[in-house]
């Protein structure tokens, strides 16, 4: 039997010696910082996107339509996507959930709602001017989708927990054969995408139940199940505060479907408020005082230290950092984890709280 | 000038411990407004400049490719001198002190750039920012103070070798880049017999000499080659724009801690030293330098030097706006702020070390120099609770 070598593409091996003269030439920076003044978008490797547009949907919520730029590898309808502005001139991630279908013309767009107080949000919404390039990751989430299309289909969203609905309504999810969308918001003019919701349910795309909290109050599981007598057999889709998700949960475990229950949280569900104590950043000499409250990323960040982070609500563990020595508390179930020296316990910055003196090898 | 622990008149002698604590309180307000102040302008700022650097070296270098021509020679050599000062002075020594950490771009960081320099950021930043910023002026602690070839100060010890030291001073000059990879590889203190085969110096050593490789390789062959019948003159543009840099930036930071009227201090002053006392050090350990906006952006705003020193990680397009502060506090408080223009402050500098390479008092000139031993003058560096201490560590020395 002959055996086959995978030869090496040429092209592959062409690019990598141009790639090494390259860096020969610019030493000590990469082609990259060089040719990003020409091209901001053009680099690989620094994945970057230019604002095209700010559209307003509510007052106080905005689309921005963002061309990626090389190295994007394209998305599911319901995935988020990590941005970084600078606000102030301080880098600032966050993300949100991408709200277009995979477009041909390449553009993408999320949707975001100014939260009081919100310091990137309210930029976002409010002063971000089209033309600006921001900082880009691949989109990611598990919010999408199935590749078998399920026959009924329910969303349960509230406020801008519609956001990574809605671009799954665009990728055609109204026109499976049976949809309910049943959205929260306070006021009917406060429902992002309202005209176009209320413009797919007359054409029958689905059929829609508007909850407008300020009168109706807060939907609960059991008014859920009066709307939509047969959620439990639903294949569900649900974004919204922490509240709703954690009660809707405990309904379709209780009805033995917690399998078709899918969520899609964007805070996360925080319990525990520890004592809070010296934090220090052995890698980068920096020493702060953190309260019990605040993240490890936020008083690293806040300090001015290159925190590697991610999701920012626990999930993704781009932001484990090693415990060298203290006690960390997890801010979702106040569990301690702590370290002597020599343990380098790997602990998730965004969602851990100083539970004492602690020191991060950073 | 002589320690000020051991002057008979010290410009600090009328200050009390309060006095100095209050100086203290005031710098730190300065540098709380400027903190709170930091923002999307300042910024722009250092990406401005950094573009600014970039084009330029990119277009030197591109003119260059045509440097037969002696026009071309001469427009790509002057480009290429002056991007590599900005890249050395405004954006690399101020990136690597972390003034700009606060914007959270990894691509503009102290922890992650690196920059076109003989020494590798990592090994000048413990030299220059943990030992130089932390012992300012303490005879002993900071080798900054003669970089330990150069007497620059009466209460460094006279050695034959110091007659040289007009001679040391101008080679450095020449090479200085080179001259800071050795100083921050402590080759003096390292190339000692028992030091030589240690497993980390000889991996710093490595270290160094993979940079310089690569240095050398992107200027005096890559860019050359590239230039194909032009490379000879790319050659002499580089080792030009090289040559000028390292005799600007030496001429800069000898302004720096060298001009009179800068104090140093002893070894023993700075035991358990307060904020306050720190902040004074650094007031009276720096020198300015004054200028046109043009030459404080050339100097890397190192013209700010005791401004830099007291907050070595504020933006240094700051340094100009609280000088002034600054300036009025030395007055208030009754201190003398070293400043002048560059011509000046160079000279000033050469002729200490010009002095000094002679032993103290060579010509017969009477400083009021304490003979090594003798008790200390009181002074009021030290907040007076351990005298006795202070009398032992000083008399034992």
């Amino acid at each position: 039997m002959a055996t086959t070598q995978t030869p090496v593409p040429l092209r592959d091996t062409l690019r990598a010696r141009a790639r090494r003269l390259a860096r020969l030439v610019t030493t000590p920076l990469v082609p990259g910082d060089y040719w990003s003044i020409l091209d901001p978008l053009g680099s690989s490797t620094d994945l970057r996107g230019r604002v095209e547009a700010v559209l307003p949907e509510t007052a106080d919520a905005a689309t921005l339509v963002i061309r990626p730029g090389r190295g994007w590898a394209g998305h599911k309808a319901g995935q988020y996507l990590r941005i970084g502005v600078d606000v102030d001139g301080v880098r600032q991630w966050r993300s949100y959930s991408l709200t277009s279908p995979p477009r041909p013309d390449g553009t993408v767009t999320i949707t975001v709602k100014a939260l009081p107080g919100g310091t990137v949000s309210r930029f976002l919404v409010h002063h971000l001017q089209a033309g600006t390039v921001v900082q880009l990751d691949q989109a990611a989430g598990e919010f999408t989708l199935p590749a078998t299309r399920p026959a009924k289909a329910l969303f349960v969203t509230a406020g801008s927990g519609i956001t990574p609905v809605m671009g799954m309504l665009r990728d055609g999810a109204d026109r499976l054969d049976d949809v309910v969308l049943v959205h929260s918001a306070p006021r009917p003019e406060d429902v992002i995408f309202g005209a176009e919701l209320r413009g797919l349910a007359a054409r029958g795309g689905l059929r829609l139940v508007e909850r407008h909290t300020d009168v109706d109050g807060v939907l609960d599981p059991a008014e859920l199940a009066v709307l939509v007598p047969d959620m439990t057999e639903r294949e569900t889709w649900a974004c919204g505060p922490n509240g709703m998700l954690d009660a809707l949960q405990d309904a379709y475990d209780a009805a033995g479907s917690g399998q078709r229950l899918h969520t899609e949280r964007f805070r996360p569900a925080l319990v525990a408020v520890g004592d809070g104590g010296t934090v220090t950043f052995t890698g980068s000499a920096v020493t702060a005082e953190a309260d019990g409250a605040t993240s490890l990323l936020d008083t690293g960040e806040s300090r001015g230290v290159l925190m590697p982070s991610g999701c920012r609500m626990g999930i993704c563990f781009g932001c484990v950092v090693p415990l060298r020595e203290g006690a960390v508390r997890d801010l979702r179930d106040g569990q301690v984890t702590s370290a002597v020296p020599g343990d380098g316990v790997l602990v998730q910055t965004c969602v851990s709280a100083a539970a004492g003196p602690c020191q991060l090898d950073i | 000038m002589t320690t000020i622990q051991k002057q008979a008149n010290n410009q600090i002698a009328h200050l009390s411990a309060e006095d100095i604590e209050r100086i203290g309180v005031e710098l730190d307000a300065i540098r709380e407004q400027v903190i709170a102040g930091r923002g999307a302008d300042d910024a722009a700022y250092i990406r401005r400049v950094i573009t600014t650097q970039r084009v330029l070296e990119m277009g030197g270098r591109t003119v260059l490719l045509a440097s037969l021509f002696p026009p071309a020679w001469f427009l790509g050599t002057a480009a290429l001198t002056v991007a590599k000062i900005l890249e050395n002075m405004e954006i690399g020594h101020n990136v690597l002190h972390g003034q700009w950490d606060w914007m959270r771009d990894p691509k503009i960081h102290s922890t992650t750039w690196e920059w076109d320099h003989a020494t590798p950021a990592e090994q000048w930043k413990h030299s220059h920012n943990q030992l130089h910023h932390t012992y300012t002026n303490v005879l002993g602690k900071d080798n900054d103070l003669g970089y330990g070839i150069m007497r620059v100060d009466e209460g460094q010890r006279w050695h034959p070798f110091h007659l040289g030291q007009p001679l040391w001073n101008f080679v450095n000059a020449c090479i200085f880049q080179y001259g800071i990879a050795a100083y921050d590889l402590e080759l003096g203190k390292n190339l000692a017999k028992s030091r030589r085969g240690a497993p980390e110096f000889r991996a710093r050593v490595k270290q160094t000499l993979r940079k310089i490789g690569q240095q050398v390789t992107k200027d005096y062959v890559v860019h050359p080659l590239l230039s194909g019948p032009s490379a000879a003159t790319t050659i002499t543009a580089n080792l030009t724009a090289n040559f000028i840099r390292n005799l600007w930036s030496h001429s800069v930071i000898m302004c720096g801690h060298f001009p009179e009227g800068v104090e140093t201090f002893e070894r023993t002053s700075i035991e358990g030293e307060t904020r306050g006392e720190w902040y004074l050090r650094q007031m009276l350990g720096s020198a300015n330098i004054s200028g046109s906006r043009l030459m404080h952006v050339m100097t890397g705003n190192l013209s700010y030097q005791i401004e830099h020193h007291l907050f070595p990680d504020l933006p240094s397009n700051r340094y100009q706006e609280i000088a002034p502060k600054v300036r009025d506090l030395f007055q208030r408080y009754g201190l003398s702020y070293t400043t002048g223009s560059l011509p000046r402050q160079v000279a000033s500098a050469w002729k200490k070390v010009i002095r000094l390479s002679l032993p103290n008092n060579f010509f017969g000139h009477s400083e009021p120099v304490r003979p090594r031993g003798a008790a200390p003058a009181p002074v009021v560096m030290r907040v007076p609770n351990t005298p006795e201490a202070e009398l032992v560590s000083t008399s034992s020395r």
